[in-house]
């Protein structure tokens, strides 16, 4: 027993070595000088090593009682949807309590912070809009960041051509980038996984391109300013360039920069808000039950009437829609935009927070979003190495959590008198059980 | 033929791609009947079923029903005129919770009703009761025949089409989906069923139709059928 175990931990470290080695190798192990190589081979070997020794330690944790508890636990996290018992304590006092500490987070964080929790809520608008349509309909759209550059142009060029304000860009933009939606979804419907990924991928290059390339109407890769939002007439700046009068001067307190972004980030934070309530409603409606039926089965749903055009559209519109709004903040919080803020990159992560999140979890959708922003911040000290850490990170989540952050649960649905019994007698009572 | 049918296909023909699925198909169903189809596997019974529903859509030839041409409408639309499928395979939405599977059978009506209609199939069904907030794909394949049934019925359709309700169940589950099926005809539904356990479909029902190679080759009472040699000898295992 103890030789086979000895045995078995020699076979790991020798395999991990070989391929660390094999991967080190050429990596770390030749350094390009002029027009020859150096040899630094004893480097790599140590390397190797050190992986060699992390797997076998790794293994070691596993063989003892406590490793194999937590592997127990990460291996039952990976399976299965599970359904409310609808006798889960109603969460209204914590989510009261996140909500306040939200509202009152700009009175405790410096501006460096609250540029982040910005940033951080921007994603988390963005994962629930690609959650509409990834998540709950299951239509795999890698060009979501066109809707988000929709609505950051809205603004930046409504302004300039139109006079738009930030408060008619942020009603307008939802329809607008909901419009593209519904432009995009028309020649998709018939498309599926794959095929449609590759469509979407392309739409979303599409808008980047037009915006990098139409110079007389975007500015092209100069990009186009965008002026700082007012509040009531009330202006941000030191002094009033909108013909508005300047807040601080309004009330009679000391200019600061800040108040700004406080106001922005307060007013994120309250539409952030409303839409979680929004998607949260839709999943127990009818609307939002052909999203995910959809999802699992078309053919099923057809055959049940479901309008699989108008469902379909609706997951589309509604996705785009949320980008639009999270794109208008955007464009206001930076004061600038430019085609490069648009890249197949930001699709990419805000995927990454979609699939991280658990497909279909708002409360995972919303950690990822917090995590995959705030994450990076942190990092900051790893300087170079911090997208490989990025990724590493991303690659052992998956490995745990298959399934995302947050295992996603089936809203529970109650009998009301109209079911005989069934409204008050506990499952384990009613007589089928029992016989 | 006295009554109007309630559904009659009238020479149909359907293609998929180059292969010629349904070859003039004349088949009819009158209000309140059971009506089987049964054939070999391959034989087009549950193409003509899906074809209904327009997949594939007849190429030509006419789908009646209540006399109007269906044939060309889509797919939602059909369903909103009293027609249900249990489609083969039961096709139920495995992550859904048992009760979500049934709000999504109320699509074409809408829910006004649910509560009414979900209480009459908790009698029909009590297993369903007991595991309605499970998780439908974790139910027994029995199960999940009779929440797919279930689902069906939740649209109040006037006519209902089976498409192999027996497929991949134990001998008493069978039995037992059968039961149902009987229940059912009680309440006043019309019965279209497509089955290859032909034993069982030839009992339940009163007319029966066998389809071969794409082609409706026999039809008339089912118990005529049953007692007619070649079916004995094709589908019944008997001599």
């Amino acid at each position: 027993m103890q030789t086979n175990r000895l045995l078995t931990l020699a076979k790991q470290a020798l395999l991990t070595f070989t391929v660390s080695l094999i991967l080190f190798a050429p990596i770390s192990g030749l350094v390009l000088e002029g027009f020859s190589f150096r040899n630094e081979l004893t480097r790599a070997v140590l390397l190797a090593a050190l992986v060699a020794a992390g797997r076998v330690a790794l293994s070691l944790v596993g063989m003892t009682a406590i490793g194999r508890k937590i592997a127990g636990k990460a291996a039952s996290n990976g399976s299965g949807v599970t359904v409310m018992t609808g006798k889960e304590k109603s969460p209204a006092l914590i989510l009261g309590l996140i909500f306040l500490a939200g509202l009152s987070l700009p009175f405790f964080a410096d501006k460096y912070f609250l540029g982040i929790a910005i940033l951080a809520l921007i994603y988390c608008l963005l994962g629930l809009g690609l959650n509409i349509v990834v998540g709950l309909a299951g239509l795999l759209d890698l060009g979501f960041v066109a809707f988000y550059a929709v609505g950051a142009y809205l603004l930046a060029l409504g302004a300039q051509y139109l006079g738009l304000g930030f408060w008619s860009a942020l009603i307008i933009a939802p329809f607008l980038a909901g419009l593209c939606g519904m432009v995009l979804a028309f020649p998709v419907l018939k498309m599926h996984g794959d095929y449609l990924a590759i469509v979407t991928l392309g739409f979303g290059e599409i808008i980047r391109l037009v915006l990098n390339n139409w110079l007389e109407f975007t500015g092209g890769p100069n990009g186009a300013s965008v002026p700082p939002p007012t509040l009531f007439g009330l202006e941000f700046t030191r002094t009033a360039k909108q013909g508005g009068v300047p807040l601080h001067d309004y009330f009679g307190i000391a200019y600061s920069a800040d108040y700004k972004f406080w106001f922005i980030y307060l007013v994120l934070f309250l539409v952030v808000c409303l839409v979680v309530y929004a998607v949260e409603r839709l999943r127990v409606m009818p609307l939002g039950r052909m999203w995910e039926a959809l999802r699992e089965d078309e053919i099923a749903c057809r055959s049940l009437g479901v309008n699989h055009v108008f469902t379909k559209l609706t997951a589309f519109m509604l996705g785009a829609s949320t980008g639009g709004l999270a794109g208008v903040f955007f464009a206001v919080h930076q004061g600038f935009v430019n085609p490069t803020s648009f890249t197949f990159f930001e699709s990419a992560l805000i995927l990454a927070i979609v699939v991280l999140g658990g497909l279909g979890s708002t409360v995972g959708v919303i950690a990822a979003a917090l995590v995959l922003t705030i994450l990076p911040e942190l990092l900051r000290d790893f300087a170079e190495y911090r997208v490989l850490v990025f990724g590493v990170l991303m690659v052992v989540m998956m490995i745990w959590k298959p399934r995302g952050l947050v295992r996603v649960q089936r809203p529970a649905f109650f009998p009301s008198t109209a079911v005989k019994g069934a409204g008050t007698a506990p499952l384990s009572a009613s007589p089928e059980a029992v016989r | 033929m006295s009554e109007a049918p309630l559904l009659e296909f009238s020479g149909v023909r359907a293609h998929y791609g180059p292969v010629e699925a349904l070859k003039d198909v004349n088949v009819h169903i009158i209000k309140g009947e059971i009506v089987s189809l049964i054939g070999a596997n391959g034989a087009g019974k549950t193409t003509l079923l899906s074809s209904i529903f327009g997949a594939p859509r007849a190429s030509s030839g006419k789908i009646l029903h209540r006399g109007e041409d269906i044939s060309r409408l889509p797919t939602n639309r059909i369903s909103r005129r009293g027609i249900a499928l249990v489609p083969e395979g039961r096709q139920i939405y495995q992550e859904m919770s048992v009760e979500e599977n049934m709000m999504m059978g109320t699509t074409p009506i809408g829910m006004a009703h649910f509560e009414e209609d979900r209480a009459t199939m908790f009698d029909l069904f009590p297993r369903l009761k007991e595991r309605r907030n499970q998780t439908a794909g974790t139910m027994s394949g029995g199960e999940q025949q009779m929440l797919a049934i279930a689902r069906a019925m939740m649209a109040r359709p006037e006519l209902i089409l089976f498409d192999e309700p027996s497929l991949g169940l134990a001998p008493l589950v069978v039995k037992r989906v059968f039961d149902v099926l009987r229940e059912i005809a009680a309440m006043g539904k019309t019965i279209f069923l497509v089955e290859q356990n032909a034993n069982h479909a030839l009992k339940l029902s009163q007319r029966a139709y066998v389809m071969v190679n794409g082609r409706i080759h026999l039809s008339g009472e089912s118990a005529a059928l049953l007692d007619n040699e070649d079916v004995r000898k094709a589908y019944l295992g008997l001599h």
